[in-house]
C-alpha cells in the first residue's frame, strides 16, 4: 500500500466502511507513514470540530407543540 | 408491529438531533420546527408499520428527509448554487502545508479550525448543494453508515459515497475560504516553510 492508495480510501477508512483486510492494510501504512497518519488524523479532528459546532437543541416551545399534537402530557407543565 | 403508546417515549429523545438536521436542510428556524413537527406526526401515524427492534433513528430520518423533499424543496427561500466545484481531497490540510511538512503540526492546524465561529461552520454546511448536504449531515453529524444513508435517501450506496465525498470537499473549501478571508493561520512553524 502506498500513500496514494491510502488516500483513495481515506473516507471509507474513517467511516468504518472497509473490510477487515483493507482496514489492516491502511492501518499498516499509517503506522509507517507519519505524513499520512497526520493527514488522516486531521480529517478526524476536522469532522469532530464540525460536529461540535453544529449542535442544536430543539426549542422548548417546539417540544411542547409536538407533545400537544401527539396528545401527550408533559411532565412539569 | 409497534405499539403507538410507546411512540413518544422512544421517539422524543431524537427531537433535538432531528431539529438540527431540519435546520441545516431548511436553513430557517420556523421551517425547521414545522418540518420536525410534521415528521413526528407522520411517524406517529405510521408507527404501526414500524418494525420494532429495527433502527428507529434511521426510520425517523427517512420520514424527515422525505417530508423535506416533498414539502420544503418547492418553497425554497435561498436557491442552491447549481455547480459544485470539484476540489481535491484533503483540501484544507494541503493548504496548511500538512502533506509537505516534516514535523507533525496537526494540533496547530486544528486550532485554526477551532477559531471558526459556530455560525460560520453552520453557514458553510448549509451552503453545500442540497443532495450533497443531506448526505454529509447524515454521515458526519448523525453518524449513519453508508447503507443506512442509502436506505434513508433511497439511492444506491455508490451514490451515497460520491455525494458524501463531494459534499465534504465542498465543505472544506468553504471553511478554508472563511479561514483565509479572516486571516486565520496556524502559528508560525507551518507558515515558515521547510
Amino acid at each position: 500500500m502506498d500513500c496514494q492508495q491510502a488516500h483513495l480510501r481515506v473516507y471509507e477508512y474513517l467511516d468504518g466502511e472497509l473490510t477487515v483486510w483493507r482496514r489492516r492494510a491502511i492501518k499498516r501504512h499509517l503506522d509507517d507513514c507519519p505524513p499520512c497518519y497526520d493527514c488522516f488524523a486531521f480529517e478526524i479532528e476536522l469532522r469532530q470540530i464540525v460536529v461540535s459546532k453544529c449542535g442544536e437543541t430543539a426549542p422548548a416551545e417546539l417540544q411542547i407543540r409536538i407533545a400537544r399534537a401527539l396528545g401527550i402530557e408533559i411532565q412539569g407543565e | 408491529m409497534a405499539d403507538q403508546s410507546t411512540f413518544a417515549e422512544l421517539a422524543m429523545p431524537y427531537m433535538s438531533a432531528l431539529y438540527a438536521a431540519a435546520l441545516r436542510m431548511t436553513r430557517n428556524p420556523s421551517d425547521a420546527e414545522d418540518l420536525v413537527q410534521e415528521t413526528f406526526l407522520r411517524a406517529y401515524r405510521g408507527f404501526g408499520g414500524f418494525q420494532e427492534g429495527t433502527n428507529l433513528k434511521a426510520w425517523l430520518y427517512k420520514i424527515l428527509t422525505n417530508t423535506f423533499i416533498n414539502q420544503y424543496r418547492a418553497k425554497k427561500r435561498r436557491p442552491d448554487q447549481v455547480d459544485l466545484d470539484d476540489t481535491e481531497d484533503f483540501y484544507i490540510f494541503r493548504r496548511l502545508g500538512g502533506l509537505e511538512a516534516a514535523e507533525a503540526t496537526r494540533t496547530a492546524e486544528a486550532e485554526v479550525l477551532e477559531g471558526i465561529p459556530d455560525d460560520e461552520v453552520k453557514e458553510a454546511l448549509e451552503s453545500i448543494p442540497e443532495q450533497f448536504r443531506m448526505a454529509v449531515i447524515l454521515a458526519d453529524v448523525e453518524g449513519f453508515s453508508y447503507k443506512e444513508i442509502a436506505d434513508i435517501l433511497d439511492v444506491p450506496i455508490g451514490t451515497v459515497m460520491s455525494r458524501i465525498h463531494r459534499g465534504r470537499r465542498a465543505l472544506q473549501k468553504k471553511l478554508w475560504d472563511y479561514a483565509e478571508r479572516n486571516n486565520l493561520r496556524p502559528r508560525a512553524e507551518t507558515t515558515a516553510g521547510s
